[in-house]
């Protein structure tokens, strides 16, 4: 009886793992939506689920590190199965193997034909479009009751829509930032790229575009160091007539504004319509998925049919399918008409490499024509000059085998130098009477530490001998530290030249370091006396900065420094001066950045000068005393020569740490203006994330800063070891 | 020692109050946008908020996502459990490879000690890559306990190096007075080494749990699923690239400083002794 039972349990096992293994896992589903557009996907991703019987599982995932996550995770077969991005880093996804074509029953007239044509590598698409993307001219019609249809008509409506000094402008939108700009770029005629497909920036179209823009400002028609929280807050108080933005402003708008959406003006100098880029959103298929055929059938779902309608209706998209148009509902949505009207001009962005490599180059130069020092027409060959920079050639490969021999040699010689005993004929039990204790002590925390620390650093020294491109590796020997180290393409005086670089981290270390150490000094003397009233009240104030989390302290001081809106700009309206732009010069945004650093970092300083001073004797000062030695020369003769020994160590710790601080520097003035308050911890977080990926060039500027701390730290241990023997 | 003149004394209470005052400026900024009801801003100089609302407050801690789901307990949940556990896993490591370095003789002390200090002149973003892949091959991604593993294991040269200062400007008489009596060298660890450490030892819990506690790209790059996010990677919501929603970013930012500040509150009587202690020797 017991041995049919446990057959029994055994048959019904097995059938219901047979059965486990025919219900299909749960698609993975990867997005950056939020609010409506969420809601809409989350929607439509249910009914998929009702109409086949496959549970999608969604993840939404904060935009900024969206694009590194997929690119980490898919070759890692960690990621979706269906991901939604725009189209513009489709050829990255490509050339590194993460998407896969579109399956056999994608219908191109589903479409419309300049979506399609967008998703397409080497004649092949990859993607199935769900959204259009692109700007269109959002008027206030209380303000303006008839849009301008030419730039000439809008010329002579701003003088009567704008009062800078009561804060009204007739145009607004985000000026600094060349997606912003496009349209005018290629409305005055301007190419962006040449017959062969390279970016070019030094054409007269580009010269009278910014031209154009830079008019606009200086005749206060438009604000300066415009943020896209600035276009929010003047639309919806009505002191902005008109402003330029995509279909995701609509959400953003005041109930109480009247608007309405129309085409960007033509530019009457050429006759040509002011051209947005247009962006395709679409969801990508995974190159790894597991289960190709119903991830296409769920991309293939939301893109068209009901999907396509509640993506529309809830999530106020863009359809890129040519039905849903059709449908009442779209047709009488004048908002999602009228964009759809705006997008007939756009041009679809590339989704060439050479795109992405157009930004960076692009934003210096507007930059530098809105803030002023940079005429128009020579703002197209600064642009240039740092686009060559940037776009490094890969370089010849080289040899790897006297590497490897290198490598071999220097891994015994290192073994050797760690294990090093002098000549003795001891055994090693003998010479080491506690190995055993020792080692259980050890092995857990080096075992940890081998893992995890050793092993990325030795991977990581090695990349730099590597060129990365698309997911492709390539040796090429010393190639990256040859470039940087020649300063291969740039004066040495540049920005992007490592000498120049290296100036400004040494100087922002030192600055900050010897700022650190006298304000905290200063406080602890101010500290040290133990009758002081509210002593502890004070060292608790004192020590908060250090408690703040430092990229919440530089996000913090950031919008303090906000041109507009910022508090220290408040401060200095309050003392009757002018109000600073912060980032538009190498000075001020320097100081930012000081400043910051400053405040987030003098607190640990003073800790350590309060417990050296509390280590003091007292005797010594009233034997001074006694001596009829003044108050001066008792600092100079017994604070600081006992202060030394413990504060030594800490200003060696807080030197590398500011060498090394990549979150002021990123989030405060984000190496504004033109990349000169960069720190080569920054430098090389750019090379490696956000000029395409260039891992190896980056590692190769990560092992000079390492090199330069071996040096600091070498010399600092020898005034260490003179300050022990003396 | 004699008493000071009230002149001096009000000399030194002015310098004192005006430092803190800029050090609470910022703060007070930050207070202020989360209780302000509009995230609109404009250009004052007036650190204290016109009206007051708890909005943004109830939004960032009561927020579900789309599925329905309260995540910003999970994330809290989340933080708390890397937090804590990285503090513990750091701490013990440390504490017995610095109490070995301190004691014993072995190959590979002095090589060994520099070596941990070197790999922390490599900038840690470049190691993001590497680490990714180990993770990956020990199946650890997108789990809190690989996580925790890569916290404790970047924290611990630090670690290792304070408690080693600390420990070896502790006595070495006491051991040898415990062993005298009998004690096992593990009970002599446990019930003399650790009491008598123990400045050094909060101030090391301190720095592991800040470690975990405020780290964002690792976090953001490894942890996959949102109700496993930290809070610092939530946090990263509200200033997006295309948006930025003041008043819930300064009310979380608050609320991620909470616990680090109530803690150096805690400690801050230990991290005068504990820090300087370690650092003369170090």
């Amino acid at each position: 009886m017991k041995r049919w039972a446990a057959l029994l349990v055994l048959v019904l096992a097995v059938a219901w793992s047979a059965h486990a293994a025919d219900a299909p896992a749960p698609l993975k589903l990867w997005h950056a939506y939020r609010g409506g557009e969420e809601t809409a996907l989350i929607q439509a991703t249910a009914r998929f689920t009702e109409t086949t019987g496959v549970k999608v599982d969604l993840l939404g995932l904060p935009y900024d590190a969206y694009a590194h996550k997929l690119t980490n995770a898919i070759p890692h077969g960690a990621g979706p199965d269906v991901f939604i991005f725009n189209h513009e880093r489709l050829r990255n996804f490509h050339a590194q193997n993460l998407v896969a074509a579109t399956a056999k029953d994608f219908v191109r007239a589903d479409y419309f034909a300049n979506t399609v044509e967008a998703l397409e590598v080497d004649g092949r698409v990859y993607g199935y479009p769900l959204s259009l993307k692109s700007l269109a001219l959002y008027v206030n019609t209380d303000l303006v009751p008839r849009p301008p249809a030419s730039t000439q008509e809008l010329l002579a409506m701003l003088p009567a829509l704008s009062n800078a000094a009561e804060g009204r402008f007739g145009l607004v939108y985000e000026s600094g930032d060349f997606y912003f700009h496009a349209p005018f770029l290629f409305g005055f005629d301007g190419p962006l790229f040449d017959d062969t497909g390279r970016a070019r920036f030094d054409t007269p179209g580009m010269a009278r575009s910014l031209a154009f823009v830079k008019r606009l400002q200086d005749e206060r028609w438009m604000p300066q160091e415009v943020s896209g929280a600035l276009v929010k807050t003047l639309f919806n108080d009505g002191r902005a007539a008109m402003l330029i933005s995509g279909p995701w402003f609509a959400g953003e708008i005041a109930p109480t504004v009247r608007y309405r959406v129309v085409a960007l003006p033509t530019v009457s100098e050429t006759g040509t319509p002011m051209k947005p880029f247009l962006g395709v959103e679409a969801a990508f298929v995974s190159a790894r998925s597991e289960q190709a055929a119903r991830a296409h059938a769920l991309a293939r779902f939301l893109s068209t049919g009901e999907a396509s309608r509640v993506r529309t209706t809830v999530g106020r998209q863009i359809p890129a399918d040519v039905a849903a148009y059709e449908t009442q509902e779209v047709k009488e949505d004048t908002l999602i008409s009228s964009f759809r009207e705006a997008a007939r001009n756009a041009t679809p962005m590339p989704n060439t490499l050479e795109m992405a490599r157009v930004w960076e180059p692009m934003k210096l130069a507007l930059r530098a024509v809105l803030q002023g020092g940079v005429k128009p027409e020579d703002a197209g060959a600064l642009a240039d000059r740092r686009y060559r920079a940037l776009h490094r050639e890969r370089p010849a490969d080289a040899n790897p085998v006297p590497w490897l021999g290198l490598v071999g040699a220097m891994a015994l010689g290192g073994t050797a130098y760690v294990l090093r005993r002098p000549a003795g004929a001891q055994s090693l039990r003998q010479r080491y009477p506690d190995l055993t204790r020792a080692a259980t002590y050890v092995a857990p925390a080096a075992a940890g530490v081998l893992v995890l620390v050793f092993i990325p650093f030795v991977v990581g020294l090695s990349l730099s001998l590597f060129h990365h491109d698309a997911g492709q590796y390539s040796f090429v020997g010393l190639a990256n530290f040859v470039d940087i180290l020649a300063s291969r393409g740039y004066s040495i005086r540049e920005p992007l030249s490592f000498y120049f670089t290296l100036a400004v981290t040494l100087l922002w270390a030192v600055v900050n370091v010897v700022l650190h150490v006298c304000i905290g000094l200063g406080l602890a003397l101010l500290l040290r006396d133990p009758l002081l009233k509210l002593r502890g009240m004070y060292r608790v104030l004192l020590i908060i900065p250090w408690a703040v989390p430092n990229y919440i302290t530089a996000l913090m001081w950031k919008s303090m420094f906000h041109r507009q809106f910022g508090a220290i700009n408040g401060l200095l309206t309050l003392l009757g001066l002018e109000p600073v732009s912060w980032f538009t010069r190498f000075s001020t945004a320097f100081a930012a950045n000081v400043a910051t650093n400053t405040w987030l970092g003098f607190p640990f300083m003073m800790v350590v000068a309060l417990g050296a001073l509390q280590s003091i004797p007292q005797e010594l000062y009233e034997a001074a005393e006694v001596d009829g030695a003044s108050r001066w020369t008792q600092f100079r003769r017994i604070t600081l020569p006992l202060l030394k020994p413990a504060m030594l160590p800490a200003v060696v710790l807080g030197s590398v740490w500011t060498f090394n601080m990549f979150n002021i520097i990123y989030l405060v003035s984000g190496g504004e203006p033109g990349g000169g308050t960069d720190i080569l911890v920054s430098e090389a977080f750019r090379w490696a994330f956000q000029r395409n990926e260039q891992y190896g060039f980056a590692a190769a500027y990560s092992v000079l800063i390492f090199l330069v701390l071996l040096g600091w730290s070498a010399f600092t241990k020898r005034l260490l070891r003179t300050e022990e023997t003396a | 020692m004699k008493k000071p003149s009230w002149l001096k004394m009000a000399g030194i209470h002015a310098g004192l109050s005006v430092m803190c005052m800029v050090t609470l400026y910022p703060v007070l900024w930050v207070v202020k946008m989360a209780l302000s009801p509009v995230d609109g801003m404009s250009l004052t100089a007036n650190p204290f908020p016109d009206a007051v609302t708890l909005d943004h407050f109830r939004e960032v801690l009561w927020s579900v996502d789309a599925q329905g789901r309260w995540v910003f307990g999970r994330q809290l949940m989340a933080s708390l459990i890397v937090g804590g556990a990285t503090t513990v896993v750091g701490l013990s490591l440390a504490v017995t490879a610095a109490y070995a370095l301190s004691r014993f003789r072995f190959p590979g002390k002095e090589g060994g000690m520099q070596a941990l200090l070197i790999t922390q002149m490599f900038p840690a973003t470049l190691m993001l890559v590497p680490i990714y892949s180990i993770l990956q091959k020990l199946g650890l991604l997108d789990s809190l306990t690989g996580l925790v593993l890569v916290y404790a294991t970047t924290a611990l040269p630090f670690c290792i190096w304070m408690l080693k200062g600390y420990f070896d400007t502790l006595p070495r008489e006491l051991e040898e007075a415990a062993v005298m009596d009998g004690a096992s060298p593990f009970q002599v660890f446990i019930h003399v080494v650790l009491p008598l450490a123990r400045p050094a030892l909060a101030v090391t819990a301190l720095f592991s749990f800040m470690t975990a506690w405020n780290e964002f790209v690792l976090a953001a790059t490894l942890i996959n699923d949102p109700t496993r996010f930290t809070l610092p990677v939530a946090l990263q919501r509200y200033v997006g690239e295309y948006k930025v929603e003041w008043g819930k970013f300064a009310a979380c930012a608050l609320v991620v400083s909470a616990p680090v500040m109530a803690l150096f509150f805690a400690l801050q009587k230990h991290l005068v002794g504990g820090l300087t202690a370690g650092g003369v020797k170090g």
